[in-house]
């Protein structure tokens, strides 16, 4: 049973006006077949801690610890932490120039499984998992996320959660900019890994809607860099009626 | 005639190509990684002036000493090859390495050969120095229906300052693929001479891997008769300065031609390559793609690419592109479309550039999915380059290109 910790985390990152903080002492412990949603307003932090548990070398952890089965993953290059079965689904997937999907996933598969996929089987399966998500053929020979529009982005991110098969998958608003149509393949498709793989999940979003078609088993608040409530997924229902002012009061008010 | 007005006539209805720019140029996001894009239609070129009429002299004493601010050179950095351009070239022979072939002759010719000046005269000072100097010029001919690869190898030309001058000529119907290969070092200027006769078949390859030390400039003149087609390659990977500017005049009705090259420059490389393509007759067709990639502090490259369509070249096709791919700070990449057209009647013109960087978010997107740091750079680069690879025709040459990038890419690369 795989577990992913994240002990006391503070980081912070290197702004014009200096170092400034931004997670300030995160606690959360993921087991295998979980599914965690964090929600939390814009700015609050939640895109930090997924570049951070990715290793993003912009965000300095300044302390605390993040452990993948009682491994250290902070020592971890970002290439390691995904060959040890950590993966990141981004608010913002990068656009590469010169790379096919198709070159790209089978890169990807080769150098987490450590030898290239058998080519048969690899092939039915990209097809497949594409097919799922209802992407065109033609996506396998363009470029990486170049020209793709948001959806189609976002779509390109689950393809990879399905067929690189990670232990732990953080997903960083995967939800947003999605019309209701792409929001429900996309939650299939989530939906489909943790049934095939039983993988864990972060669910960073912030609104409810995605939560309609991924249950979360633990929904935790997030706010000014670290969790302010966490409950069930009663919790969410509370945040779609009330918001986050609650957990806004201007504390320091200066 | 007003090369500006033939722009603007032209630019706003014959140009169909270039509103719509292949997907991933368009999709570019200006400004994000620093990508810098050009593609146009309506604007955004600067027309050479009649490209056709500039002044043309086999004599060095016809041209003005070299300054840096003329068109032709001014990307270049000539204070560091005045022997080329100003001083006494040694114009001897020198030792050349050839693969045997059938239907295909190596050999020394004397400025008295008759092919000599029918592709095309020097229009600038450096290439009319080579042509004042040299003694015999190697003439590469080839004949016979059947498709033949033959390389000749230069390996030998040391450090004096050279002028050289080639021709390679394909009797009418023939077909081959010649290869040449440049290395070691050299401090050379020289002219090459291409002649296609009627509906022959040739792919010139003109590959430098010199020592680092070395300086090349190249004028490539090429003559394409009717329904012939030359694939013309260029692949700059070694040297110091390496200016290879290829110039093909479609001279016969149907005739055919692709551009394509090939660079990457390192720290402190200088490669460029000035393209020319003449429109010349009708149903003429031109292709030129051009990729390159830069490493390295002070790596730096210059394509610039003329076409002109002359008032002959009724029903012609042409489009030319450029794509630099940038892999560290400190580079620059230079790349300059112009587009000259003086007949209305054309299929299709069109053009387009870009400068795309491979950054430190692409990195990390591509780490965080396993693939290592090498690895991701490796991808990147065989990917955009592959399309170039892929379209030159000869296997052999085509594997060992893709070992010779990898080794630029990790810096391994003997030079
Ligand atoms: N690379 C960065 N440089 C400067 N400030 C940053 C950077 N990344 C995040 N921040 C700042 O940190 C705070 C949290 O950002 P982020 O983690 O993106 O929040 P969220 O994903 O919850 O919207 C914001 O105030 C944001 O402006
Ligand atoms: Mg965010």
């Amino acid at each position: 049973m795989s577990v992913l910790e994240i002990k006391d985390l503070h980081v912070s990152v290197e702004t014009d006006q200096g170092t400034k903080q931004i997670l300030r002492g995160v606690n959360l412990t993921i087991n295998e077949g979980e599914i965690h949603a964090i929600m939390g307003p814009n700015g609050s932090g939640k895109s930090t801690l997924a570049y951070t548990i990715a290793g993003h070398p912009k965000y300095h952890v300044e302390s605390g610890s993040i452990l993948l089965d009682g491994a250290e993953v902070l020592t971890m290059t970002v290439d390691a932490r995904a060959r040890a079965g950590l993966f990141l689904a981004m608010q913002y997937p990068v656009e590469i120039p010169g790379v096919t999907v198709t070159n790209f996933l089978r890169t990807a598969k080769t150098a987490i499984e450590g030898e290239a996929p058998p080519i048969r089987t690899w092939i039915k399966d990209v097809r497949q998992a594409m097919t799922n998500l209802r992407m065109d053929k033609t996506f396998a020979e363009r470029n990486v996320n170049e020209g793709f529009s948001g959806g189609e982005k976002k779509r390109n991110e689950i393809l990879q959660l399905e067929l690189l098969k990670p232990k732990f998958a953080v997903l960083d608003e995967t939800d947003s900019g999605l019309d209701v149509d792409a929001l429900k393949i996309v939650s299939e498709g989530v939906n489909r890994a943790k049934a095939n793989t039983g993988l864990g999940l972060l669910l960073i979003t912030h609104y409810t809607r995605i939560l309609r078609y991924i249950h979360p088993d633990f929904v935790h608040v997030f706010v000014n860099g670290k969790i302010a409530e966490q409950g069930g997924p009663e919790l969410a229902d509370r945040l779609e009626d009330e918001g986050y002012d609650r957990f806004l009061v201007p504390s320091n008010v200066g | 005639m007003s090369a500006a007005s033939a722009l603007s006539k032209s630019a706003s209805k014959t140009v169909p190509e270039s509103t719509t720019p292949t997907a991933d140029s368009s999709t570019l996001p200006v400004g994000q990684h620093g990508i810098k894009e050009h593609s146009d239609g309506r604007f955004g070129y600067v027309p050479v002036q009649t490209r056709s009429a500039r002044f043309k002299s086999v004599n060095v004493a016809d041209f003005e000493a070299v300054t840096g601010r003329e068109a032709v050179w001014k990307h270049s950095p000539v204070a560091k090859f005045t022997d080329l351009t100003a001083g006494a070239l040694d114009g001897s022979r020198y030792t050349v390495e050839s693969t045997p072939s059938a239907d295909v002759s190596v050999e020394w010719v004397p400025r008295t050969d008759a092919r000599i000046g029918t592709a095309g005269l020097p229009e600038e000072r450096a290439a009319a120095n080579a042509w004042s100097a040299f003694d015999e010029a190697l003439a590469v001919t080839v004949s016979g229906e059947e498709a033949k690869e033959i390389t000749v190898t230069r390996s030998g030309l040391g450090t004096i300052a050279r002028g050289a001058h080639t021709i390679i000529e394909a009797k009418p119907f023939s077909q081959a693929t010649v290869i040449l290969h440049n290395t070691g070092d050299a401090r050379l200027s020289e002219n090459v001479e291409i002649i296609l006769g009627e509906s022959a078949n040739l792919t010139v390859v003109s590959l430098q891997e010199w020592d680092d030390s070395a300086v090349h400039l190249a004028n490539h003149f090429a003559s394409v008769g009717r329904d012939a087609r030359l694939k013309h390659v260029v692949v700059s990977l070694g040297g110091s300065i390496v200016r290879v500017n290829p110039s093909v005049r479609l001279a016969g009705p149907g005739s055919d031609t692709l551009l394509l090259g090939l660079y990457f420059a390192d720290a402190g490389q200088h490669l460029e390559q000035q393209v020319y393509v003449f429109h010349d007759a009708p149903r003429s067709r031109s292709r030129v793609n051009y990729k390159g990639a830069l490493q390295g502090q002070d790596a730096r490259t210059v394509w610039i690419g003329d076409v002109l369509i002359g008032n002959k070249a009724a029903g012609t096709d042409s489009y030319e592109q450029n794509r630099n791919l940038v892999l560290s700070e400190g580079t620059r990449a230079d790349s300059i479309p112009n587009l000259e057209i003086e007949t209305g009647d054309i299929v299709g013109a069109g053009h387009a550039s870009a400068t795309g960087r491979f950054d430190d978010e692409q990195l990390f997107y591509l780490q965080s999915r396993g693939i290592t740091e090498e690895e991701a750079r490796r991808l990147v680069v065989r990917g955009f380059l592959t399309e170039v690879v892929q379209q030159i025709g000869s296997p052999e040459l085509e594997a060992r290109l893709q070992l010779a990038i990898e080794a630029e890419l990790i810096g391994t690369d003997d030079k």
